[in-house]
């Protein structure tokens, strides 16, 4: 290890209840999850009265929320769906973020036994349990992810090592240049505002 | 800027029933030529003969007026609410590197939360000697460092990667701050709580979160986080705004805005990372074939000339023009930019405003001539380690389409005879 640094004596220990109280991180080996259970059909009630008015009675999204189900097989096409079905690799994640960081704007109060259950119904809703399946502390590990094995860790500095040159090109670098695309075809920037129109008009009147 | 070409000043009804309004800006440039005298030079003027605010006035000051559009905007459509969404910095109409706090973007994911310091607390628990809580007072009193720092949302320039999208350099690359940070260094306050518990430290993490609802939990490797990390409570030698993370937010320079944890008040050390949902739903890059890279930490080097842009069009006709930018790298410090004219064709070295500084904003300049000629206006950034601004192609071969962040490719700017500017793709 590092040579130790003087300690400054700042600070006070942290007590084991203060430390409980905020150290709720779970990891994908099950390190942090407290124990508890929770079944699908008492997921999908609780799914209803907490969670369904944003992400649909069947996580399917509504509007601009985001979609927690479906998308299975979807990762290559050109449009893909990224859903805890879809996409999470870890089952750890999804306890986890429930637990401390939902309901959007009435985040961490969901007891353990109530955030196994949504998480059940999570899995339900995306075809990877049947409907009778109770989630557990003791059986969470056994629930495949289907993108578990779906991420590589960040391969830049070999897959664009073509990016580092030891010079660019300074002259004649093409031999033409067309414009391919242009952003006021779309015209999805927001309109000049009222603030920029005064503005304007501040500049162009003299302050006579 | 006024119309001086007029002998009298346009009369307010005159700008609004549009008759002065088409010679406003484009024949400024003939102030110098006029062949009658200038009124605001001839005339004596209200500010030169009557008296200004007090010094009571303004205890802490607004910009004047007159600058209004130069403010934060937003653009509805991106997220499904304002809560959990983006903001962007004014990039096209600042200048020099530091940007104004007042003005520098924001990105929350369940709100910009308030804080007293009398109610901050920080804890330090995991693989330590001894778990620490410290109050704000505490943090105050360890030995301070200061430093520029550039921080990029990840998805800077995300909405770019299938085509020219947004008009304006704001919006395609305003997810971006520089600031001087004052703060401790995280080793500093993790050597306290005694790093013998975590053994070999190459194989440990840091799970870092914030206060706020959401917590941005995110797992920092430990070379990172006893390198260069800060934990910060000023900046540009005030205390951050609310909505950076008052009173104290986690630096982490060169790397992806996201692990910036704001109102930080958790680092746990691990031996493993969390996989939390912001590196693994979120902060994880899709490749064409489906896989997606993760732990994408680093941002490379990038640059963008911010006038002529779209929002800021070449109003004063031919002659001497000022094309200016940013450069910034997470990898160390700019070393070159390079600017083209005519679609990356050819190219000129610009003349940096200070030699660059690792992980910051560097400013560029090309003091050129412009005679009303269309040009595609690119610029292209060189670091210390000779990486390359690549472009938006060269991405896009290794990348696909779909990896949302890291969209570090060369901007094109249509620039066209009437001065305005227009963004582009080009072949």
């Amino acid at each position: 290890g590092p040579a130790l640094a003087e300690k400054l004596g700042l600070g006070r220990p942290a007590l084991p209840e203060e430390v409980a109280a905020w150290n709720l991180d779970v990891s994908p080996d099950g390190t942090g999850l407290p124990d508890g259970s929770g079944s699908v059909e008492e997921g999908d009630a609780l799914f209803a009265d907490y969670c369904a008015v944003c992400h649909g009675d069947f996580a399917e999204g509504v509007d601009n929320w985001p979609k927690l189900a479906g998308g299975a097989g979807t990762l290559a096409d050109k449009d893909p769906l990224k859903t805890v079905g879809s996409y999470w690799p870890y089952l750890s994640t999804t306890w986890d973020y429930v637990h401390r960081s939902m309901p959007f704007g009435n985040a961490q109060t969901l007891a353990p036994d109530e955030v196994y259950a949504i998480v059940a119904y999570i899995l339900y809703s995306n075809d990877l349990v049947e409907d009778d399946f109770v989630l557990s502390k003791d059986n969470f590990l056994d629930v495949e992810m289907p993108n578990k094995d779906g991420f590589i860790i960040d391969d830049r500095e070999s897959a664009e090592a073509h990016f580092w040159k030891d010079e660019p090109c300074m002259t004649d670098c093409k031999e033409t240049v067309e414009i391919t695309m242009q952003a006021a075809v779309l015209d999805v920037t927001p309109e000049e505002t009222k603030a920029r129109k005064v503005q304007e008009m501040m500049d162009a009147t003299n302050p006579a | 800027m006024s119309d001086s070409s007029n002998a009298k000043s346009p009369s307010r009804r005159q700008f609004l029933t549009g008759a002065a309004a088409a010679g406003a800006g484009a024949v400024a440039a003939g102030a110098a030529r006029g062949a009658t005298a200038d009124p605001l030079i001839t005339e004596v003027q209200s500010w030169a003969s009557g008296t200004g605010e007090g010094v009571d006035a303004t205890p802490y000051g607004m910009p004047i007026r007159f600058e209004t559009d130069v403010r934060r905007r937003n653009v509805e459509w991106l997220t499904a609410d304002t809560i959990s969404s983006i903001n962007f910095t004014p990039i096209h109409a600042l200048d020099g590197t530091i940007t104004p706090q007042g003005c520098a973007f924001e990105r929350h994911h369940s709100g910009a939360i308030e804080m007293r310091k009398q109610d901050y607390r920080l804890m330090i628990n995991g693989l330590v000697d001894t778990p620490l809580v410290f109050t704000y007072e505490d943090l105050e009193r360890f030995p301070r460092e200061n430093r520029v720092y550039f921080c990029e949302c990840a998805a800077n320039t995300g909405m770019e990667w299938a085509g020219a999208q947004l008009n304006g350099a704001q919006f395609t690359h305003g997810m971006i701050h520089n600031m001087e940070y004052s703060g401790v260094s995280l080793r500093t306050l993790l050597e306290e709580a005694g790093l013998d518990a975590a053994g070999d430290l190459k194989d440990k993490w840091v799970y870092v979160e914030g206060a706020d609802a959401s917590s941005n939990g995110r797992s920092i490797p430990m070379e990172k986080a006893l390198d260069d990390v800060l934990v910060a409570f000023k900046a540009n030698g005030e205390a951050l705004r609310k909505e950076h993370g008052y009173p104290v937010r986690l630096v982490v320079p060169g790397w992806e805005g996201n692990m910036w944890v704001k109102w930080l008040r958790r680092i746990e050390v691990t031996d493993q990372p969390v996989q939390s949902r912001e590196e693994t739903s979120k902060y994880t890059d899709t490749l064409a074939n489906g896989t997606s890279r993760k732990w994408t930490w680093a941002m490379d080097a990038k640059s963008v000339v911010t006038s002529p842009s779209p929002q800021a069009p070449i109003k004063h006709g031919n002659g001497p023009l000022v094309i200016t930018g940013l450069a910034w790298s997470g990898r160390g410090a700019i070393k070159r930019v390079d600017v083209s004219k005519d679609g990356g064709t050819t190219w000129e070295t610009a003349r940096l405003a200070a030699p660059g500084e690792k992980m910051a904003l560097t400013r560029f300049y090309l003091d050129t001539e412009w005679n009303g000629e269309e040009m595609l206006l690119q610029s292209r950034a060189m670091d210390e380690t000779g990486y390359v601004q690549p472009t938006k192609a060269e991405l896009r071969d290794v990348r696909g389409e779909n990896s949302i962040y890291h969209n570090n490719c060369i901007q094109t700017w249509w620039v066209k005879p009437n001065g305005e500017a227009e963004n582009v793709e080009v072949s």
